[in-house]
């Protein structure tokens, strides 16, 4: 194989897990096990084709259609990072759910339902104009609407019908945006957008299409007064559905588009920011407080993430390359341990069959992947050292400290205080207890599972070398410079 | 002026979507938001004498640029119309299951989900 | 005496009044749907309006005859495959204008010469775009509405689907 233009690696990030997604209904009809191995290969492909394209960069128009005529896909240092973590998390995913969907019937439409929602995402991340990215957020949407209900269990459909209400309220909100920004500019394409705001100032109109679109993909996110849908939706998913959903889908479609959006194509800065920074500090806040008290373990690990996903928009609200740096981190490393946290809890809920905290305990000696797995999560979402999240947090309260925010260093400080609390709360009740009577004959995890999760660990325990050993240039600091300074859509 | 009226009717969608009590209700709701803006959408690209922007043959492209209405915003709007679709059938779908399983429409019963 | 065909077709569906003007109908809507794919490049129409109509003359046979008789014309399995063959051969599609032309994805690759424009035969790739939408959408239509009406609302003693099939009418003539 000579080397491949990462260019035209572009539209099969896309077309790959679309082809596949439809291959898997036409092909495993009769044998499910077909569907299983063409998925972890579409994943492995997808992880391999992000990998190769660090570093890379490149702008491709569909059809060969010249640029304010046709669509374009863009390919830069940011969207290299959200591609990594997307597939890479993918793939670990896949291969956990080979065995926990052997309960559910109907697997086919699992597996086609989740290459629908990592091509949806992987659309959102290429796209380059504000229309496509609007129709490849719906793909990801509506493939997780069906994935949250997807065992049809009262739980299950409860939580689905609350997020798709939400969910399409907010995608009315963002298609309005659209709308008004088109009707100001007079183009969809991100680069031409930007360049015209850059010239022509932003008056009112356009503030209130950026507001729109604020509280549109704040919904996405899961920013608090935003969050409403998250701690249904994610703990009554299945355990697979649970980490992509938690790990990367809020991450994608609402973490990366909100910074795109700000600072590439409306070029906000200063003062403007301070909503973000807010919006984060609420996050984070009102998901550490709220996650302490919660008996179920998969809801406290969904309060976690409103909170996480506080610090990851408090450190891009900063808008200073450190606080970049520290949200992308962030952005990286949380995907990494909260997927692994969210697998954790779905092998312990297929051993024990149940997922409250005061019924379980125990469990080291039972489920010794799961409980070292486990132990490596916590450490990194505590941010003890010398784990990922503490790299990651470190440089976020640095950068609050040097912009002079000091009362929000001091709240991100004491809000990882209480993520330590309850993530020690989380390991005591559920591992480190005494085995309660009825939890004496348990299932045991297998070999699929544990393959998963040592593979997510690997990956929380990677990037913390990564930075640390200054391997961090290719695809961290210049995912944040290609941010600020515009990169491949200036001019 | 009109576009107040876009404004109105996705206003009216959201109350709907807020005030109802049945979950069929709120799907409509949610529809009348989607209407509203692609209402929206549409008279964006509106012209005031403009024709509809289908290519004649014998019409020169310069012309028709000058003269027609703005095509882009109608393929949006068709787009999303066909988006709106498959929520829909999944939203219909949800209803029909909620319906089975807890016995009615009304959401101030479905509140398994707490804390 | 009553044939077996007749008997059926009482005791399914709406009236006879009903059912008649449906069989007339249906051939006239499919034909109008395929009409709108076909031309969709040259009139407003295309993939998505062309494929709801072919879906509404299936729709159409549902509600007069019973689900039973628009199975027989569109099962289910047929129009799950034709669902994902659709889409797949709108991605061959893409990837042709690559391969073939070695270009972009989606790159027209059928080119007409100027005298043959606004003609059933022109527009590139479009017609075909529109065919293989036309086939998704109104296979997945259908689908949609087959499987939305094949719910059971759990109640005692109902076996049955509930739906049209089991409305009689009083008007029969």
């Amino acid at each position: 194989m000579m080397s491949i233009d990462c260019q035209t690696l572009i539209p099969l990030f896309v077309a790959v897990p679309l082809g596949l997604s439809l291959l898997v209904q036409l092909l495993a009809r009769r044998q499910p096990e077909v569907a299983e191995v063409l998925v972890i290969l579409t994943l492995l492909t997808l992880a391999l084709m992000s990998c190769y394209s660090i570093g890379g960069s490149g702008v491709y128009h569909l059809g060969g259609w010249p640029t304010p005529v046709g669509i374009d896909m863009r390919l830069d240092a940011l969207a290299t990072l959200l591609l990594l973590t997307v597939n890479i998390v993918g793939l670990a995913v896949s291969i956990y759910s080979v065995d926990y969907m052997r309960r559910f019937t109907a697997r086919r439409h699992f597996y086609s339902l989740f290459l629908l929602m990592v091509t949806g995402m992987n659309g959102v991340i290429l796209a380059g104009d504000l229309f496509n990215l609007y129709v490849f957020l719906e793909v990801a949407a509506i493939a997780s609407y069906s994935l949250v209900a997807f065992g049809c269990a009262h739980e299950e459909l409860e939580a689905s019908f609350k997020y798709i209400v939400l969910g399409s309220l907010s995608s009315a909100l963002i298609l309005t945006g659209v709308a008004l920004v088109y009707g100001i500019t007079g183009t969809l394409n991100m680069a031409h957008i930007a360049a015209r705001i850059a010239e022509n100032g932003k008056d009112t109109p356009l503030l209130l299409a950026f507001g729109l679109f604020i509280c549109g993909f704040s919904f996405k996110a899961a920013l608090v007064p935003f969050h409403a849908w998250l701690p249904d939706a994610h703990p009554a998913a299945p355990a697979p559905v649970s980490a992509m959903l938690s790990g990367v889908l809020i991450k994608a479609i609402g973490v990366y588009v909100l910074a795109r959006l700000a600072f590439n194509v409306f070029g906000i800065s200063g003062n403007e920011l301070s909503l973000l920074r807010w919006l984060g500090l609420l996050s984070m806040v009102t998901g550490g407080l709220l996650a302490v008290g919660q008996k179920d373990i998969k809801r406290l690990f969904a309060y976690s993430s409103i909170s996480q996903v506080g610090f990851m928009i408090l450190g891009l609200g900063l808008g200073t390359p450190l606080g970049l740096v520290g949200g992308l981190y962030h952005l990286l490393n949380h995907a990494f341990f909260k997927s692994l946290l969210f697998l954790n809890a779905g092998t312990i809920e297929y051993a024990t069959g149940t997922r409250e905290l005061k019924k379980l305990g125990g469990l080291n000696r039972k489920l010794p992947v799961t409980a070292a797995t486990s132990l490596i999560g916590s450490m990194s979402i505590a941010g003890i050292p010398p784990f990922s999240g503490f790299w990651s947090k470190l440089i976020i309260v640095l950068a609050c400290i040097e912009s002079g925010y000091y009362g929000f260093a001091t709240a991100a400080v004491l809000v990882s205080i209480v993520t330590l609390a309850y993530q020690l709360k989380v390991q005591r009740m559920a591992f480190f207890a005494e085995l309660p009577g009825n939890l004496k004959k348990l299932q045991r995890e297998t070999p699929m599972m544990c393959l998963a999760m040592i593979l997510l660990a690997i990956g929380c325990l990677a990037t913390a070398f990564a930075v640390l050993t200054g391997l961090r240039d290719p695809w961290l600091v210049g995912a944040a410079q290609g941010v600020l300074t515009a990169g491949i859509f200036g001019g | 002026m009109i576009y107040s009226l876009c404004l109105l009717l996705i206003l009216i969608g959201l109350y709907g979507v807020v005030v109802s009590r049945q979950t069929l209700k709120i799907v409509i709701s949610l529809l009348i938001m989607n209407h509203g803006v692609h209402l929206l959408l549409l008279l964006i690209g509106y012209r005031e004498t403009g024709s509809p922007p289908i290519v004649d043959p014998g019409i020169s492209i310069a012309e028709f640029a000058g003269s027609a209405v703005d095509p882009l915003p109608q393929a949006l709007v068709l787009t999303s119309i066909v988006i709106g679709l498959g929520v829909l059938a999944l939203m219909v779908a949800l209803c029909v299951r909620l319906y089975d399983r807890y016995g009615t429409f009304d959401i101030t019963e479905i509140r398994r989900l707490r804390g | 005496m009553n044939s077996p065909r007749k008997l059926r077709d009482e005791t399914t569906g709406m009236g006879v009044t009903v059912k008649t003007v449906t069989r007339w109908l249906k051939g006239p809507v499919l034909l109008f749907g395929i009409y709108l794919v076909l031309y969709g490049h040259i009139t407003p129409g295309g993939g998505f309006g062309g494929g709801v109509v072919i879906a509404c003359a299936f729709i159409l046979v549902t509600l007069a005859s019973g689900e039973r008789t628009a199975l027989r014309l569109f099962s289910k399995g047929v129009a799950s495959r034709l669902d994902s063959v659709g889409l797949l051969i709108f991605l061959a599609l893409g990837w042709l204008g690559t391969a073939w032309a070695g270009s972009y994805f989606f790159s027209n690759f059928i080119s007409t010469p100027e005298a043959a424009h606004f003609t059933l035969l022109s527009g590139g790739i479009m017609p075909v775009a529109n065919l293989a939408l036309g086939l998704k959408v109104a296979s997945a239509l259908f689908l949609v509405f087959t499987l939305l009406t094949a719910f059971q609302i759990m109640e005692q003693g109902m076996k049955d689907k509930p739906g049209p099939e089991r409305q009689h009418r009083e008007d029969k003539a």
